[in-house]
């Protein structure tokens, strides 16, 4: 009996995490293959030359030959990339060594048209494109692994739940005092709490829709207000944001915990938390600034943590098409996120209504989640059938 | 404590928080008879109501812009009567242990009425919590340094010291403007204080900020020593001979 439950605990724990292609459209991916494949042709020339002139030379006659076809191969897979992504992983693998091959043979021909004598044959080309093919998509997969959302869940999930305990007491204790004079403010207060536990408590491994995290900020914020009263004074700038982007859930509430504990907070004058929305050439910005003083006091360690938090986040969704910066200006302290615009595409009621107004389209970038809550929870019912099956 | 009444001074930077403790010290009132003698949104504000009025019970926070809770129960014990604290604080791992280690009252927010009620009813029978207590708390360095003059709690500046010089009992704090009286200890005041102030002799710690340069001196004897120059004031202080490096360490910085 005791092994049917530990059985059924795995099941439902199981999250298949099926191999796929690295999406060949992605900068961080290209950059990767292009410093591999680059530096095993170093390690190539080093094993052939005894001395470092003749290691670069032979380096150099490499480049000449290994450039054109990697970059062709890259081409070719870049404008197949969408399509490639749909296919099965392993007729996809077949695809990539298929055009790796057509691609040597391509390369071949026309070096062959230029010189009489190409280095070396046909055969020893293909074999070393199909190797290096098979040695970069190995290693992608490996990647792919180590950065799974199963692996990296209960880290991620265990700094997003991390909001500061100081943060929550404080509430319920502003909250309590609103009980007895205002008890509509001390409902609204607790609506806004009980939305922001929601979203900290719940599986944020999917992007969502900008606009919903900026109703939690928002949300967030006036709790916080309830507490400090005039002394934060919050900026909004988010006329031209894209309200459908879609980014990583608390991207920005942490953020904003941070200006308001490390901005606010240690201040008696009144401060200003600014935060600004908005898409240019292609890229999400959020620019987040806070007073901050150097000498203020409190240690900045909690600070740093959220940040590579939030840094990791972006990584794991975007690898390198995104970007965290922060810096102290003359002003105060300046978070600034760069994030690849995307949308649910098509398919989703998102694309199709950038008329509708913002509020409309919050409403609707949560029936998209529902839908897509649903067709996870469709995903899920072979394992539960299993489960089934585990009790019969 | 007059008329039996309990007098209660109330500090939290956040005004919800002082709403919430008067709802309650309303509840405990018809139990324990009290009276709430101000509020304070940090500790300055707290020593300045002090000044003119007595309380014999301080609630306050521990997280406070401009002073901490800790550093006004530091401040407080220079009053004529300082007044029992009790610390309230919504969540400060540390401090709760340091507070349990030394036996500091506090209470957690948010504050229970019995809990409020069993510390109230114990206030007459407290004394307020020793200084080299507060001194093992988890605190920030002061922000001011108080001194007493004609029963009133002065606070200095902490930006504002230009040196500090023991001189028998007391140590002479340095402004622009004057100067004033401490009962303290010089090396404590140099540990707390660490980096900010700088030793230029066996009884003299000088503000880095304040010091403008260096100048060799030549007596009659034909003995040579060094002189820190200040900012703001004409007056200078010897280095002593043990103490000569700080002017190769400093002050190439302080002239440049």
């Amino acid at each position: 009996m005791l092994a049917t439950v530990t059985d059924m605990a795995t099941i439902i724990k199981q999250k298949p995490h099926d191999p796929a292609l690295p999406d060949p459209r992605n900068l961080g991916t290209v950059l990767r293959v292009l410093l591999i494949v680059n530096l095993g042709a170093l390690v190539f020339a080093y094993g052939r030359q005894p001395n470092a002139v003749a290691v670069f030379d032979e380096f150099i006659q490499l480049a000449a030959v290994v450039e054109p076809y990697l970059l062709l191969v890259l081409a070719i897979l870049w404008a197949a990339g969408p399509w490639l992504a749909r296919q099965p992983f392993e007729l996809a693998a077949i695809l990539v060594g298929g055009v790796t091959v057509v691609a040597g043979m391509a390369v071949f021909a026309f070096v062959q048209s230029l010189v009489p004598q190409p280095p070396g044959t046909l055969a020893r080309w293909l074999i070393l494109g199909l190797g290096s093919a098979a040695g970069l998509l190995f290693y992608f997969h490996l990647r792919a692994k180590a950065l799974s959302p199963a692996i990296a869940e209960a880290r991620l999930q265990a700094l997003q739940a991390r909001i500061r305990p100081h943060f929550l007491f404080n509430s319920i204790n502003a909250v309590l005092s609103l009980v007895r004079s205002e008890p509509k403010r001390a409902e609204a207060a607790l609506q806004n709490m009980a939305e922001l536990f929601r979203v900290l408590m719940r599986d944020n491994r999917d992007l969502a829709p900008l606009a919903d995290e900026v109703e939690l900020c928002r949300q967030y914020l006036e709790l916080e207000q309830l507490r400090l009263g005039a002394r934060l004074l919050v900026d909004w700038n988010v006329k031209s944001m894209p309200a459908d982007a879609l980014v990583p859930p608390l991207v920005l509430q942490p953020l904003l915990e941070n200006a308001v504990y490390h901005g606010i907070e240690p201040e008696s004058m009144p401060g200003t938390v600014s935060i600004n929305l908005f898409l240019a050439r292609g890229e999400v910005h959020a620019i987040l600034k806070n007073p901050y003083r150097a000498n203020g006091g409190r240690h900045h360690s909690g600070n740093k943590m959220a940040l590579a938090n939030v840094r990791e986040r972006l990584a794991l969704h975007f690898d390198a098409e995104a970007n965290l910066s922060s810096r102290v200006t003359r002003e105060g302290y300046e978070v600034h996120i760069r994030i690849p615009y995307r949308t649910a595409g098509p398919t989703g009621a998102l694309d199709s209504n950038a008329a509708t107004p913002a509020s409309e389209r919050t409403a609707m970038a949560r029936d998209g989640r529902a839908n897509s809550a649903l067709r996870a929870a469709r995903a899920a019912l072979p394992s539960l059938s299993k489960l089934e099956t585990v009790h019969g | 404590m007059v008329n039996g009444a309990l007098r209660i001074l109330l500090v939290d930077d956040e005004m919800p928080a002082r709403r919430r403790l008067r709802d309650l010290l309303d509840d405990c009132c018809s139990v324990v008879p009290l009276a709430v003698v101000g509020e304070a949104q940090h500790g300055r504000e707290a020593l300045d109501i002090l000044q003119n009025a007595a309380a014999d019970l301080v609630l306050t926070d521990i997280h406070m812009p401009d002073m901490d809770g800790i550093e006004l129960a530091r401040h407080l014990l220079k009053l004529a009567h300082p007044p029992v604290v009790i610390f309230t604080t919504a969540f400060h791992e540390h401090a709760v242990q340091a507070f349990e280690v030394n036996a500091v009252d506090y209470l957690m927010k948010p504050v229970r009425v019995q809990r409020l009620l069993n510390a109230l009813q114990k206030v007459p029978r407290l004394k307020p919590v020793t200084a080299e207590k507060l001194g093992t708390l988890p605190a920030t360095a002061r922000r001011f340094l108080s001194v007493t003059e004609r029963s009133r709690v002065v606070l200095v500046p902490l930006n504002e010291i230009i040196y500090l010089k023991a001189e028998l009992k007391y140590i002479t704090i340095r402004t622009a403007q004057r100067e004033f009286l401490l009962e303290e200890s010089l090396t404590k005041l140099e540990n707390e204080f660490g980096s900010r102030f700088l030793r230029v002799h066996r009884n003299c710690l000088v503000a880095r900020e304040a010091i403008r340069g260096f100048e060799r001196r030549v007596n009659g004897d034909g003995d040579a020593h060094w002189e820190v120059l200040l900012n703001n004031i004409p007056e200078t202080l010897p280095v002593s001979r043990r103490q000569q490096f700080v002017v190769r360490d400093v002050g190439r910085v302080a002239v440049a």
